[in-house]
């Protein structure tokens, strides 16, 4: 059983990886997720993070089998 | 209502006119046609732009898509909504957005394309990376949409 973790556009390339999976048998934190998997990085300050494909905030749990989301602030669109 | 993400070169135009030919619910029933259509600037920040790549969070970026047009067509009177949005490399002149959106009324047709191209802008998640003479970056934030 695992949560499964994604990293996205700038972010992806400060961590040069785009996906990884965290075994756990219980539901985690954010906070926590990122600190096992990114124990000497500081998660940056204006980051964004969606559980499920929706966005949450930081205090969220996340729930074993959930797909956790981190990244930077959105630019979409044009004009 | 479409929402298509595409790596493929978007002509909005086709797009508008193949989408309105086929709904033939929209015949006669719509008085306004309101349409947005984002391009590629060959500047940004005083620099030159050569190309630019659109990432996106496919699955979520959809979701989040429909979410804001369901919610702008519960604040205005809109009969259908084409939304389509480049990703991949894109070159200047390109088209990256198109929102079209049909209603009897041109005030329900302004207001909801501006709302959903604010709300795609503030929410939705794709991030550009602008590829200069030199080197590359990612945009950090979205301009305010004004000259001043």
């Amino acid at each position: 059983m695992s949560i499964t973790v994604r990293y996205f556009a700038s972010l992806r390339e400060f961590l040069n990886k785009s996906e990884e999976k965290l075994e756990t048998t219980t539901a985690l934190e954010i906070k926590e997720v990122w600190t096992q998997l990114n124990p000497d990085k500081v998660l940056p300050e204006n980051t964004l993070m969606a559980i499920n494909m929706a966005y949450v905030d930081a205090d969220q749990k996340v729930q074993v089998n959930d797909e956790l989301a981190f990244f930077p602030p959105v630019t979409g669109g044009g004009g | 209502m479409k929402i298509k993400i595409t790596e493929t070169a978007l002509n909005p135009w086709q797009e508008i006119e193949n989408y309105q030919a086929n709904k033939s619910e929209l015949s006669g029933k719509f008085g306004a046609t309101n349409i947005f259509i984002g391009t590629m600037r060959d500047f940004n920040d005083g620099d030159e732009v050569t190309s630019m790549t659109l990432e996106h969070y496919s699955g979520m970026t959809e979701k989040q898509l429909a979410t804001i047009i369901e919610k702008t067509q519960q604040n205005y009177a809109i009969l259908d909504v084409l939304l389509i949005h480049r990703v991949g490399l894109l070159l200047p002149n390109q088209p990256i957005v198109l929102i079209a959106i049909w209603a009897v009324h041109r005030g329900d047709a302004f207001d909801a394309c501006r709302e959903i191209m604010e709300a795609l802008k503030s929410s939705t998640p794709f991030w550009k990376k602008e590829n200069l003479t030199e080197g590359s970056r990612w945009v950090t934030k979205n301009s305010k949409g004004y000259q001043t």
